[in-house]
């Protein structure tokens, strides 16, 4: 029992951060219709400027959140500018394999540029940090990667929401030619779309090498539990991504305690599952 | 792609011309890919061939499913393991190597129906995450399975040499080059001939808009299923083949994603869609692959990953429809 709870627990922990990267992918889908295969590449890299920022200037991972982020905003905003928008009204062949080449050109870089050796912060400020609560054990790194996605993913889910401009998102996702005719620029709209994916990868990224290793495959997982929370959670629904992603982190922490070496294939398999059932995913209209 | 309303004009639509430039193109590439081995005679570059040949028969694969019907998978590495596990284990018994492709393609053939079958209610990119899932789980799943050799994997008794056993001398690759050769006629005359005919026009109608083809009676759903029996048939093949020149099959040499995305990305960087691409796609990629890993120190490994990655995007951007269709362009334009 004691067990399952700290399973659960640690599930429920790393969820938040799945969630986190799961609502990035999500709103440059409903927005642009194209899904970026590289997402989880970007948190490798966002891992990598924190990394950079601890080696260099000796900055701890929370203070170097929002530079990971701006950057891993800049970054999106290149990429969509530079190769997304050429793209954009392409054959969905091409809007698809665009990103898998991003993908493998920005590990080819991150490894180039740092070698495959893989890193690690030493002694940040949470990392000392243990409180037991029942019995169940949590970090300082799990509390404080969990509560700043959960921060964030809030605050991504409001800025969609609740303002002007999130609205104006959301209007160019259902419908573009319609938007435009509002006087809306849909144009600078996808560009938003893209960074607000960057800084949501940029605060997940600075959040988890806190107690991640980082290598140029660091990113991997995280990206395909992002697609699994996404395609779950119903394409382009940000709620529905956070929910999933939350239900994805506890269910490979539960199966993770009983057979660990199924922990990804459960996670597949509720994807496969639901995909037989509900085509679109739990929260998805389509 | 463009739509016109005018009916095509006699200027447009010559009368049953030769087409002189296919049959010149086919005979330029076939005399090159003969030629290969002999005038390349390192066995550094003959691997290169062999390799290039046998991802260029796993990207025709792929083609029917990806390229003609547009079903997009990024999970093919399924049935090139299924070639690499079931040929070891049927040469294991004692069957010969070539005798096991057809059932084994075969066997590829059949998961691929079972996997088509929910995930052809999907479409675009819902189908694409779907296929990726499914490859993935695989992977996920074959380490802890014990009779294929779990995490250790599963090597090819040792055989005499010979062609019945698919077993030459390592010294010199010209003999699996040349197997490999025939295995890729084989097998793209086998594709050709597959969409040839009326599947071929259904498949590209589905691709197009599958809506459309759906209203003027094609039955949608059966021929994406005929597709993806051939695509995973031609896919396994391929395993079969390349578990015998490598000797040696383990969950990660064969269920990669890395491997599912090459085998779609080869054919893409080719030319999806076209019988030219597999064959362009592999040659390039592999030999750049091989090239950079081979002759540039350790950290020069990765511009592979650069150029492959730089390749892919520049294909996208440029022309979706892959270096072939650029290279016609430019042979029209030189027409001209």
């Amino acid at each position: 029992m004691q067990d399952l709870l700290q399973a659960l627990t640690n599930g429920a922990f790393l969820g938040a951060v799945f969630a986190l990267a799961a609502v990035g992918l999500t709103l440059v889908f409903g927005v642009t219709n194209m899904l970026n295969f590289a997402h989880g590449d970007f948190i490798m890299v966002a891992m990598y400027a924190g990394f950079v920022c601890w080696s260099l200037a000796g900055l701890d991972p929370l203070v170097a959140i929002p530079i990971a982020a701006i950057t891993l905003a800049l970054v999106a905003i290149l990429v969509y500018a530079g190769i997304i928008r050429p793209v954009l009204g392409s054959t969905q062949l091409a809007q698809m394999v665009v990103t898998f080449g991003l993908l493998t050109f920005l590990r080819g870089v991150i490894q180039f540029a740092f070698t495959a050796t893989p890193r690690r912060i030493e002694d940040p400020i949470v990392g000392s940090i243990r409180v037991v609560v029942g019995g169940v054990a949590v970090t300082g790194a799990q509390l404080v990667s969990a509560a700043g996605a959960l921060v964030a993913t809030g605050a991504l889910a409001w800025f969609v929401h609740r303002t002007e401009t999130g609205r104006a998102l959301q209007a160019v996702g259902e419908d573009a030619a319609g938007a435009s005719l509002m006087g809306i620029n849909s144009g600078r709209m996808y560009g938003l779309a893209w960074a607000l994916a960057g800084v949501s990868t940029g605060v997940a990224g600075a959040l988890l090498i806190n107690n991640f290793g980082i290598d140029p495959l660091a990113g991997a997982s995280f990206g395909i539990m992002s697609f699994i929370a996404v395609a779950l959670g119903g394409f382009g629904s940000v709620f529905g991504a956070a929910l999933a992603g939350l239900l994805l982190g506890v269910v490979q922490g539960v199966v993770g305690l009983y057979l660990s070496g199924y922990t990804l294939t459960a996670a597949l398999g509720i994807y496969l599952l639901v995909l037989v059932v509900r085509p679109q995913g739990l929260r998805g209209s389509r | 792609m463009t739509a016109t309303l005018a009916p095509p004009t006699a200027q447009e639509v010559p009368a049953k011309r030769v087409p002189w430039g296919r049959y010149a193109g086919i005979a330029v590439v076939a005399a090159l890919l003969l030629a290969y081995p002999l005038v390349v005679t390192t066995s550094f570059l003959q691997t290169i061939g062999v390799m290039a040949l046998t991802m260029a028969i796993a990207s025709t694969g792929w083609n029917i499913l990806g390229g003609y019907a547009g079903q997009i998978s990024f999970g093919h590495a399924v049935f090139f393991g299924t070639g690499m596990y079931g040929t070891t284990l049927l040469v294991s018994d004692g069957w010969s190597p070539w005798l096991t492709m057809v059932p084994i393609a075969l066997l590829a053939a059949a998961f691929g129906v079972l996997i088509g079958l929910p995930t052809f209610r999907l479409r675009g990119h819902y189908f694409s995450i779907a296929t990726l899932a499914i490859g993935m789980m695989v992977m996920s799943i074959l380490p802890n399975i014990q009779w294929l050799g779990a995490t250790d994997g599963l090597s090819v008794p040792f055989l005499d040499e010979g062609f019945w056993n698919l077993t030459f001398s390592l010294r010199d690759k010209t003999e699996y080059y040349y197997t490999a050769l025939g295995l890729f006629a084989v097998t793209t005359v086998a594709a050709w001939l597959f969409l040839r005919g009326r599947i071929g026009s259904y498949l590209e109608a589905i691709r197009d808009d599958d809506i459309a083809a759906s209203a003027v009676g094609v039955p949608v759903r059966r021929y994406k299923l005929y597709a993806v029996a051939m695509s995973a048939g031609l896919t396994s093949i391929a395993g079969s083949y390349h578990v015998m020149f490598v000797t040696f099959v383990d969950p990660s040499s064969s269920s990669d994603l890395s491997l599912s995305t090459a085998i779609a990305l080869i054919a893409v960087v080719g030319g999806a869609g076209s019988m030219w691409g597999p064959i362009l796609g592999a040659w390039l990629v592999i030999a750049l692959q091989e090239y950079t890993r081979t002759y540039l120190s350790a950290t020069g490994r990765t511009i592979d990953l650069m150029m492959f990655g730089a390749l892919i995007i520049l294909v996208a951007v440029v022309d979706p429809r892959g270096l072939v269709n650029l290279i016609k362009r430019g042979y029209r334009r030189v027409r001209r």
